[in-house]
């Protein structure tokens, strides 16, 4: 049962989810993923642990143009509406 | 073992079939997909369960693209997430390239190549989150070699070959290896009709066995190929060395 999608659970799990995946100091919704040392592969990981979180599903289309964990945290809350 | 399924895709006979009891012998529970051949498919799955394994056969046709979403949550519904991918299932329609028909090209590279694209795709993000993932494509001496009147099944297996290597690289920091298992004559449906003319080529004088192809399928799949990624296993009683 995928858990309900308010902005602040989906923050609190892309921010869990990037300390997973090993962002590199502060993590905000300001951060950019240059700045966390996030690369593509990781993002394809913090996709699937929101789609197993959400259900919400992001393609590559939907997360190539992403650069801020704000833009993430939008469009998660927008797509589970 | 980590925790976790074999899906073979393609295996109610042939090399297919073999891959999964290979599999099943090492522990591994597994799905043996069929596309028609459902009789033998439940076949394989009634050999594993009467040698102590688990395994299940499941429908789908894997050129479909919903199909293929609708075998991986079949199967993980059954097994639980898929850490072993056998990208078996193929096909060959032969004639030579100035005749060549549009459905003959596109039904070859579909099967071969495309169904093997959209199966790895459905797989690999459970299997980065596992931090274990193995996938083996099926691929043929045929493809790096000339084989004159199969320019679509050349065609698709040398994709094959170049698609194991680069998703090898992208995905191999988190313990998923990508590999290709290149047979040559083996004596299977897939090759009847293929003339004797071709043993005397072979320096091992005989066709292979499909259990031959599967030993080296278990190989790469198992924990202890943990270094081995991006390669193309060549099986083939030294025809192309």
């Amino acid at each position: 049962m995928p858990a309900q999608a308010t902005t602040e659970s989906v923050e609190q799990v892309i921010f869990d989810g990037l300390k997973e995946l090993g962002a590199e100091g502060e993590v905000s919704r300001e951060s950019t993923f240059e700045d966390l040392d996030v690369d593509s592969l990781d993002l394809v990981e913090l996709a699937q642990i929101i789609e197993d979180e959400f259900g919400v599903e992001l393609q590559g289309e939907d997360v190539k143009d992403l650069r801020k964990v704000g833009q993430v945290i939008d469009l998660v809350v927008a797509r589970s509406q | 073992m980590p925790e976790g399924c074999a899906l073979v895709t393609g295996s109610a006979r042939g090399i297919g079939a073999a891959s999964a009891l290979a599999l099943a012998e090492a522990g591994w529970p597994v799905a043996i997909n069929y596309r028609s051949d459902a009789a033998g498919a439940e076949g394989v799955a009634a050999a594993i369960g009467e040698a102590g394994g688990g395994a299940a056969a499941i429908q789908a046709d894997v050129r479909d693209p919903d199909a293929v979403g609708e075998l991986f949550r079949a199967v993980e519904e059954r097994f639980g997430p898929v850490l072993v991918v056998v990208n078996n299932a193929g096909m060959r329609a032969d004639g030579l390239a100035p005749q060549l028909g549009d459905d003959e090209w596109e039904r070859v590279l579909d099967t071969n190549l495309s169904a093997a694209f959209r199966v790895t795709r459905r797989a690999l993000k459970p299997m980065l989150r596992a931090r274990f993932g193995r996938v083996v494509n099926i691929a043929s001496v045929v493809g790096p070699r000339a084989n004159a009147g199969q320019a679509n099944y050349a065609a698709s297996k040398a994709g094959l070959i170049g698609f194991t290597k680069t998703v090898a690289v992208e995905v191999a920091r988190r313990g998923v290896t990508v590999n290709a298992v290149a047979p040559g004559l083996v004596e299977t449906q897939l090759t009847e009709g293929v003339g004797n003319g071709l043993v005397d080529a072979i320096p091992a004088r005989r066709p292979g066995t499909p259990e031959e192809i599967a030993s080296c399928v278990r190989f790469l799949a198992s924990k202890e190929a943990s270094y081995v990624t991006g390669i193309t296993l060549t099986v083939d009683g030294g025809l192309s060395a």
